[in-house]
């Protein structure tokens, strides 16, 4: 069987732009949480939120004047800037010099929705009968698959360009369709990732649901509190994450350098059945994603030394943590290392899996466990299960040779993937 | 408007669009948009709303198709300036 590693790696997240910010903020627990005055303004009940911080500087490091004209996509704006730094941290090539398509190269890039700033601007003047007045810049912004188009251009890539959507599972998503479309030799690398929109017309919904925190406005960066007694929802956020995707054999030949191999993954659904719903997960489907992931990695389950949960600090996490408990059989001091990254950077939404996973490689290769931040007042029923030494609030330095990475998401979609230290 | 201060107008108004910086240095009557300039022709839209806003006029979709260089645009907008 083909194996799969990654080979590149590309973050624009709340708490740090590049991969270089992301890491160190990672590894010392800062957090990206700000008090965001336009959801005050807007009657928002969650007013803090993480917004990953561009300059125009940055901007033109991957965007040239023209395309900056009219542009006002955040999820293509944070796709390109995490694909392209990716790409290129993997060793290969970007821009209009490529003269010929690279018919071994693809991007799967997923996204929630693309370019709601820009549809609203478009509404507005449509309304006002102006309609040709939107020229040329609206579609390309604003189409679903949008990302992944900007990206096949600026990287000339000549294999399947597409992007994938299944809310909070979509970056775990596409880097198994990018492992999959490897392992079935149908691509030899893939830039799999996913990006989101932020501001206040992508997370309205969700805070007129109540699924976002409203107690935590005067203390944004306490604001997000994966697995805590005192959680009471999740933080909005913004960002995208990418990983280049590739073949052993093509690493190799390349001399690219590898940061962790994919051992193996699994997707599913609940179907909305027994106690899943379109919001709510079965957990059944979740076990059982996590249970073929392992087992499609060849591994036992006592081998996870460290887990990357979904976790968002919603009244959910506790079932998620029984769910694991329950899937790998493992409890108490048995019980693997835990870390939630949203409490440093909030819930990314469609950006979450791939921004996570980028965490999650990253302390593979570098071997740390980060600060569980505000998770001080472990909840009970977590508590019950994971003693608190399993889940650090400093960062820890420590081999770690497996780690588990799940996400899941509206419609009772799961995604987990078992990442492994590359070894020869 | 004199001719030489229209096409000077409509040579800013292209700059941004265009892909070859030579043609544009060298822009005359006879400058093809899309041939010369390299403009992407989805851009062409832009530049005519952009060309709209700086004459402060209004291109119907006819005139619109007509300008492919920069003749046939000098001689939609004097039209358009023109008009009562």
């Amino acid at each position: 069987m083909t194996r799969v590693v990654i080979t590149g790696l590309g973050v624009v997240a709340p708490n740090g732009t590049g991969v270089p910010a992301f890491t160190e903020a990672v590894r010392q627990g800062v957090s990206g949480i700000r008090y965001d005055p336009q959801l005050e303004a807007l009657d928002f009940s969650c007013r803090i939120a993480g917004t990953p911080e561009v300059t125009e500087e940055m901007k033109l490091r991957y965007f040239d004047p023209l395309e900056l004209k009219g542009f006002n996509s955040g999820a293509v704006l944070y796709g390109v800037m995490a694909g392209m730094e990716a790409w290129q941290d993997a060793g290969l090539p970007a821009g209009n010099d490529i003269q010929q398509p690279d018919w071994d190269s693809g991007a799967i890039f997923g996204t929630g929705s693309s370019g709601v700033d820009k549809m609203r601007e478009a509404i507005y003047r449509m309304d006002e009968l102006q309609v040709r007045r939107l020229g040329s810049t609206v579609v390309a912004q604003t189409m679903a698959s949008g990302i992944s188009a900007w990206l096949g251009g600026k990287l000339a890539l000549g294999n399947q360009v597409t992007t994938n959507s299944s809310a909070c599972t979509t970056g775990a998503e596409s880097v198994l369709m990018a492992y999959d479309r490897i392992r079935a030799g149908k691509a030899r690398r893939i830039l799999a990732g996913s990006t989101t929109d932020g501001g206040p017309y992508v997370w309205g919904g969700f805070d007129a649901m109540k699924v976002c925190t409203f107690k935590n406005n005067d203390r944004p960066a306490a604001g997000s509190r994966p697995m805590s007694a005192s959680a009471t929802g999740f933080v909005p956020g913004a960002g995208a994450g990418a990983l280049v995707v590739e073949s052993l054999e093509s690493a190799l030949e390349r001399n690219a350098p590898i940061y962790a191999e994919i051992a193996g993954g699994h997707v599913n659904s609940g179907g909305q059945r027994n106690e899943g719903s379109m919001t709510a997960p079965n957990s059944e489907a979740v076990q059982r994603c996590i249970r073929e992931a392992v087992r499609d990695a060849g591994i036992h389950p006592d081998e996870i030394d460290a887990i990357n949960g979904h976790l968002t600090a919603t009244s959910k996490d506790a079932a998620e943590v029984t769910n694991w408990s329950l899937a790998l059989n493992r409890s108490g001091e048995q019980f693997p290392y835990l870390n939630a990254l949203k409490c440093l950077v909030g819930h990314c939404l469609s950006a979450s899996g791939s921004i996570e996973l980028v965490a999650a490689v990253l302390q593979l290769q570098q071997g740390f466990l980060f600060p569980n931040i505000n998770s001080e007042d472990l909840h009970p029923e977590i508590a019950a299960i994971v003693p608190r030494e399993k889940i650090p609030q400093q960062l820890i330095h420590k081999d770690l040779q497996v780690i588990a990475k799940a996400s899941f998401g509206f419609g009772d979609v799961n995604a987990c993937i078992i990442l492994k230290k590359y070894k020869r | 408007m004199d001719k030489t201060a229209l096409m000077t107008t409509i040579k800013e108004v292209v700059a941004p669009y265009t892909k070859n910086p030579e043609a544009l240095a060298t822009l005359n009557e006879d400058t093809d948009f899309i041939r010369d300039l390299k403009i992407n022709s989805a851009n062409l839209v832009d530049v005519v709303l952009d060309v709209e806003e700086k004459f402060n006029i209004v291109i119907d979709n006819d005139s619109m198709e007509k300008m492919i260089n920069v003749r046939s645009a000098m001689e939609v907008v004097e039209n358009k300036l023109a008009a009562p």
